[in-house]
């Protein structure tokens, strides 16, 4: 196997790590990462030998906005289907950092799993994301405050709507 | 010292937290920690979440991946995209605004030929920027057989502008069907995975100027230049579409007028 394909494979696991915790949905995290892999391993000649890491992150994202996107443009909403979620109610103390990352925009939930799972440097945030370090700056602020506040039960549990 | 010397921003508390900090930025940011308790009290807050989030998915990183996301197994077989049934759902949403436009159009002034134009290849990027396995007919390594069969085919020469400069490779190409016969269909990409689309094809309209529209979150630049009218369409919202559309109404602007034309 070739050097950038052996890099690419090295790179799956924290992908899915990754995938899991910002679509909150075991298949769907799957599925990006396996587009994420196919459109990697197709497009070897745009890859410039920089930061294979960020370029993976750079790429699952995207397609990660794509798929939102799309999603949003339907006309009925489908059930939240999360796999991940407790079966416990908000009444028996379970506001748990699943539900707390749900309350997060994309871009906020985005740099805030890039920098603490992924351990991703500002930097490399800034290039996934493609804006400033300010920007990443005050997305992960504002994320880390939202979290704060749901988790210690200043803010009502998001009422989903059928 | 004086006191302003000491004020900590949240951002730095922020940045202490994830190590980013110069090594003297650290020492103050401790400092201040240890008289100011609410801002001690945040920190930990913010560490406790990092730590749930970690617990809560840190394992997945020493899981096997399935089968299916092995790289050799991907490689060997040509695997179609996993969501591609999102594709098809977005195909039919824009069939369906495709026949809005039209009876639209019936009931109100008709649009130019350029419109038209840019309402087409508008729906051509929505339907095929997506596309992972298939986006193309023809890959970019064959540009000029590429670039010869689609000038066949539109009756005119068309060209697939040098966009390294905005950092984008050339993906490929496919005919399709355009307001006035067939028209060319250029797909470019950067490292990022965004993609920008060139569509041109032949038509009576006048020339122009570079003029925007947009669609949901797409942009593009469309003009009319010696009978060929072309759209450039791409994302709006990292702000290279303009750099990448003033680029290839450049190169096609300074191409030599063809004989007798």
């Amino acid at each position: 196997m070739s050097e950038f394909r052996e890099r690419i494979e090295a790179a799956i696991p924290a992908l899915r790590r990754y995938a899991r915790a910002l679509t909150r949905d075991a298949e769907t995290a799957d599925d990006i990462v396996q587009d994420t892999l196919v459109r990697a391993l197709r497009s070897e000649h745009l890859f410039h030998g920089g930061d294979m890491r960020a370029w993976l992150y750079t790429i699952l994202t995207n397609l990660n906005r794509n798929r939102l996107r799309t999603l949003a443009r339907r006309p009925v909403l489908a059930p939240i289907k999360d796999s991940d979620a407790t079966t416990s109610g908000p009444d028996s103390g379970g506001r748990d950092i699943v539900r707390a990352l749900e309350m997060l925009t994309e871009e906020q939930r985005s740099a805030l799993l890039l920098v603490v799972l992924e351990s991703l440097t500002y930097r490399e945030v800034s290039e996934v994301q493609g804006v400033p370090i300010g920007t990443v700056m005050s997305r992960l602020a504002r994320a880390r405050n939202e979290l704060k506040a749901y988790l210690e039960g200043e803010r009502p549990l998001l009422r989903r709507v059928k | 010292m004086t006191d302003r010397d000491w004020i900590v921003t949240e951002d730095e508390l922020n940045a202490y937290v994830d190590d980013e900090l110069p090594a003297d930025r650290r020492s103050a940011v401790e400092a201040w920690l240890a008289t100011h308790p609410d801002d001690a009290a945040r920190v930990a807050a913010w560490r406790r979440q990092a730590d749930l989030i970690r617990e809560r998915y840190g394992h997945l990183a020493s899981e096997a991946p399935p089968a299916r996301l092995s790289v050799e197994r991907l490689v060997r077989r040509r695997y179609r995209p996993v969501l591609s049934a999102v594709a098809a759902s977005l195909a039919a949403f824009l069939i369906g605004g495709a026949a809005g436009w039209t009876a639209h159009s019936i009931h109100s002034e008709r649009p130019s030929e350029l419109t038209r134009f840019a309402s087409d290849a508008m729906v051509a990027y929505r339907l095929y920027a997506v596309e992972v396995r298939h986006p193309v007919e023809v890959t970019g390594d064959q540009r000029p057989h590429l670039v010869q069969w689609l000038s066949k085919r539109v009756g005119a020469p068309v060209q697939a502008p040098e966009l390294d400069k905005q950092g984008l490779k050339l993906v490929g190409g496919r005919l399709l069907p355009g307001p006035t016969g067939p028209s060319a269909f250029f797909m470019y990409e950067n490292p990022a995975g965004e993609r920008f689309t060139l569509y041109c094809g032949h038509t009576n309209d006048r020339e122009t100027a570079l003029r925007y529209t947009t669609r949901d979150q797409n942009g593009a630049y469309y003009w009319v230049d010696q009978n060929m009218a072309y759209v450039l369409s791409g994302p709006m919202e990292t702000g290279k579409l303009h750099e990448v559309a003033q680029a290839a109404y450049d190169q096609i602007d300074r191409q030599p007028v063809p004989q007798g034309g």
